[in-house]
């Protein structure tokens, strides 16, 4: 195997089309005689239905059916399944398609409404009656496991979706002894995906046969269509989900969701192709997102300023159903001990009900708060131990030798967790190294001309490559063209580039000659989804393995058409020859001898096609790493941030593309750079959205965004045959701590610890003001205080 | 006016075009080009104006496909991202400069972007990286964090120029 193409700068197959307008998202789609949905959904987040009057709705110009859960028969009020259906969850709560009894947030869907048009569709939508009777709701998460809290589901004995604990080591004994124990409590909030194609779904029958055809822009095709089928009572093999180009997903498009069942619930009533796109509105009130998280944290450490335990509890916000297990809270668990060589950890998660949109994961899922929490207390001990953070983290990460490095927590399947690959140090000092050593003298200069520079650093690790697989088919045509077959959808990450550069260099083709095919469960069988940065992983090294598998079939029945030895044969540009002569033939010759001729025999012990098919297995997860630092300033006046510089190291193992790969950091960074400053999804005392519009929920815009610089480290994975590890998520985890710490850092006269994030010019202002004595805007610099917090300055190590 | 009762007549120029249509008076320009003559590279993000997904060329000016009626575009010239390109299949300096950059993840927002820049560099092609973030900071992005569409702008900025 040559590696022209892996680990080069390969320009992405995909963007032909996708920036000449020729991409075909959901909405492109143009299906013959579709008809167009528009949802009735709960204005109220808690309520109980006593009636739905369509009858005015129904008798309008242009309205095929407006149809309710009692149109669908048991199909229509029954509980959807999970998608990740675990025992711990102890109220497996889950939507109906179409609410008919009780609707638990604003946005459920109750009824839809099938018309000629969109338009028509949404006009009857507004006049379809629905008699609410209102129910108390709880909307205050830290409040839900109160006695006398409503429940989110009436006549639910409590708010409790699961208790979740973590442990390792001597916790009572590290604390008693610990020299410095110092306790700290932290809010933290996601927000939503905010992908800029919203969801959709579309049904059509195919016209012979009546098989079931669903596109929906999703990131898990075949889990959609299992649960589709699952629900429907079908045979998956009359079940087609089709993910078509998918614009954004970074999460929360991997959950099945009502929309998901009613349209092919409709489509097949009715006997047309139906399609409902998602607007924005619906975006803000049905897509999950992931809200709030209160940590009550303590943290042991010795006088070197090493971490030793962390222990405490959480309260998670699951919003009112289950829908997709419990991962976004789970992963918050399970990114303990952070990249941190602890001896003890003692964390409980309560997950709880509340009448908000379900919480699922976005982007990093549950490690951006969980590193949020961790990389807080690392500063903290820094501060109150007059140390520099950065020692705080040299003197307490895994070490490279340590590798693999059991932390002492268990995996999901309660195996237990280690970390495979990797160089903390190397990170940090790097990144530290890029981020220059004049710093301290310019944040100095800076606060005589009253100006708050500040520095922070936050280091995460990340599972990645989550089991349990996924799996490529790769085929040879008899025109030599490949295709490679895979379960594995994308929504913009750029497989198709990196399966193809796999693929090039694997079989011995140009990457021009390969197609690729995925996220459609008519063409390949099995897959899981694109989550969790696992697809570089689980799809690429499927596609590592069956490309090797189709070379090496090339080889050997070359060796038998050319009369050659093996070992003397060359595979190159499609063309495998044999070394010193003339004699060859070209994969396509051989993909046509290999699919057959009548009456005549294969070659003995050669399967027909020039093709193979691979499953890896992934069984453990695979650690990503990696050190951020961040560069702001702090206008006091005004509590703006503007970030001046940022830097990131990172570790994501061996590098298909590192062109794809920066892409993956830096949209992530900026991802997580919302998290800190600008994205907050709010909520009224009565459950109803605030921020349902993008002037009220703020993304990052080009103007708030640094450059970001990247330094690459390759710690080849050991666990999968191609060294890889995902890159998907990395940029995300680290950021918003990493922000709120330089932050931090340039306000640290201020003597102001902030504990949450998003931190909005408000707020910052708040609490700056909140800490200046008797209303002093710009006190007396503190400059012992900005050495206590300034990073990587003095080494005493 | 339409001769069909309640239905506006427009005849818009697009791509260099001609198309003539009955439309609700109610239809925007967005879901015109995508619904009524299939252009569906144009992108509906947010229908508030925000996102700017759905950017077209106006009369040379970029607007954003949802905030304005179809049948405020009649008489209009109007260029979307299926007429970047030249019909031999040349791309737009800016266009090639997207995929050499790596200047789209998902693609979605991209029609958009590609108009915004295209007819802010028509306009300012000697603008530099600040100018740049500032002519689009009314397009969202979720997926590359804006540094690569900002280096494509810049590349193609000198093509535009004659330097590169």
């Amino acid at each position: 195997m040559g590696a022209r193409y892996f680990g080069a700068e390969v320009r992405r197959v995909e963007d032909p089309k996708l920036i000449t307008g020729q991409g075909h998202y959901l909405d492109d789609l143009q299906i013959p005689g579709v008809l167009h949905a528009a949802f009735v959904r709960s204005s109220h987040a808690h309520a109980r239905i006593r009636a739905i009057d369509t009858s005015g709705a129904s008798k309008m110009a242009g309205v095929i059916a407006v149809l309710t859960a009692a149109d669908f028969g048991e199909q229509g009020g029954k509980m959807m399944p999970h998608m990740v259906p675990v025992a711990a969850v102890k109220q497996p709560l889950n939507y109906q398609p179409l609410a008919d009894r009780e609707v638990c947030h604003v946005g459920v869907p109750i009824a839809v409404v099938i018309a000629e048009s969109r338009s028509i569709a949404e006009d009857a939508a507004a006049i379809v009656d629905v008699d609410f009777e209102l129910l108390p709701a709880i909307i205050d998460w830290r409040k839900a496991l109160d006695p006398d809290a409503p429940r989110a589901h009436s006549g639910a004995p409590d708010n409790l979706v699961a208790g979740l604990h973590g442990r390792f080591g001597a916790v009572e004994d590290v604390f008693a002894k610990a020299p410095h124990v110092f306790a700290e409590t932290f809010e933290t909030h996601r927000g939503g995906c905010h992908s800029m194609e919203c969801r959709g779904v579309a049904a059509a029958l195919a016209p012979f046969g009546g098989e079931l055809n669903v596109w929906s822009s999703t990131q898990a095709p075949h889990m959609v269509r299992r649960l589709i089928a699952e629900h429907l009572g079908r045979d998956e093999q009359t079940v087609r989900v089709i993910a078509p180009d998918v614009g954004g997903g970074f999460g929360p498009k991997c959950s099945l969701y009502p929309e998901e069942i009613v349209i092919p619930l409709a489509a097949i009533k009715l006997q047309r192709s139906v399609k409902w796109v998602e607007d924005r509105t619906e975006h803000f009130l049905s897509t999950t997102q992931q809200r709030d998280q209160a940590w009550e944290l303590e943290v042991a450490a010795d006088n070197s300023g090493r971490l030793l335990g962390v222990r405490g509890r959480c309260v998670h916000d699951n919003g009112a159903y289950v829908p997709y297990g419990l991962v976004a809270a789970v992963t918050s668990l399970s990114a303990f001990p952070g990249p941190y060589a602890l001896e003890a950890v003692d964390v409980k998660v309560d997950v709880v009900f509340t009448n908000l949109v379900p919480n699922t994961p976005v982007r990093g899922a549950g490690r951006p708060t969980a590193c949020f929490v961790l990389e807080r207390l690392a500063d903290r001990v820094a501060r109150e131990l007059s140390l520099d953070p950065a020692d705080v983290r040299r003197r307490s990460f895994v070490r490279k030798e340590q590798f693999p490095y059991s932390t002492g927590m268990k995996a999901r399947d309660g195996s237990p967790v280690s970390y495979d690959s990797g160089d903390y140090h190397a990170c940090l000092e790097a990144v530290l190294e890029r981020g220059g050593s004049d710093f301290l003298e310019r944040q100095k200069i800076a606060l005589d001309r009253r100006r708050y520079l500040g520095r922070g650093i936050a280091s995460y690790i990340e599972d990645t490559g989550l089991a349990p697989f996924e799996g490529a088919t790769v085929r040879v045509q008899p025109s030599g063209k490949i295709v490679i077959q895979t379960g594995a959808a994308s929504q913009g990450q750029g497989h198709a580039t990196i399966f193809s550069q796999i693929c090039a260099d694997a079989v011995g083709v140009t990457i021009e000659d390969i197609v690729v095919e995925a996220g459609d469960t008519g063409t390949f069988p099995l897959g899981i989804g694109a989550i969790a940065s696992r697809t570089a992983v689980t799809a690429g090294s499927s596609v590592h393995q069956a490309s090797v598998a189709v070379r090496d079939k090339a080889i050997k029945v070359a060796s038998e058409i050319l009369e050659a030895a093996e070992a003397d044969l060359v595979l190159e540009d499609g063309v495998v020859r044999v070394a010193g002569s003339d004699a060859q033939v070209t994969l396509g010759q051989l993909a046509f001898r290999l699919n057959g001729m009548s009456g005549i025999p294969m070659f003995s012990g050669i399967k027909p096609g020039l093709e193979a098919t691979a499953f890896y297995e992934a069984r453990k997860s695979t650690f990503a790493s990696g050190t951020h630092l961040a560069e702001v300033e702090v206008d006091v006046e005004t509590g703006r941030v503007e970030i001046r510089r940022y830097v990131v190291g990172h570790d994501c193992g061996r590098l298909i593309n590192p062109m794809l790969v920066d892409g993956q950091v830096r949209g992530g960074v900026v991802h997580g750079i919302g998290n800190a400053l600008f994205e907050r999804m709010i909520h009224d005392e009565n459950g109803q959205p605030v921020t349902t519009n993008y002037a009220d929920y703020l993304l990052p815009t080009a103007p708030e965004v640094p450059r970001i610089e990247i330094i690459h480290f390759e710690s080849a994975s050991p666990l999968n045959p191609i060294g890889v590890k995902g890159a998907g998520e990395g940029g995300t985890i680290p950021a918003a701590a990493c922000i709120i710490s330089a932050i931090e850092n340039a306000i640290a006269p201020f003597n102001v610890r902030l504990t949450e994030h998003p931190i909005s010019p408000a707020r910052l202002r708040q609490l700056i003001k909140a800490a200046t004595i008797s209303g002093e805007t710009a006190p007396i610099a503190r400059e012992e205080a900005i050495m206590a917090c300034s990073i990587g300055v003095k080494r005493t190590v | 006016m339409s001769d069909r009762p309640g239905l506006e007549h427009v005849q818009v120029t697009v791509n260099g075009k001609l198309f003539e249509r009955d439309v609700e008076p109610r239809l925007h320009l967005g879901d015109f080009l995508r619904h009524e003559l299939k252009l569906t590279g144009t992108h509906i993000g947010c229908e508030h104006g925000v996102c700017g997904a759905c950017t077209v060329i106006f009369n040379d000016a970029p607007v954003r496909s949802c905030l304005m009626f179809a049948g405020q575009a009649n008489g209009a010239r109007i260029t979307t991202v299926e007429g970047l390109a030249r019909a031999d299949g040349q791309l737009h300096p800016v266009q090639e400069a997207f995929r050499n950059r790596h200047a789209l993840q998902c693609g979605f927002c991209t029609p958009g972007m590609l108009m915004t820049i295209v007819a802010f560099l028509s306009e300012s092609p000697t603008a530099d990286e600040v100018d740049i973030r500032d002519a689009i900071s009314g397009n969202i992005c979720r997926c590359t964090g804006y540094e690569t569409i900002v280096d494509a702008a810049l590349d193609a900025g000198r093509v535009l120029r004659g330097e590169a």
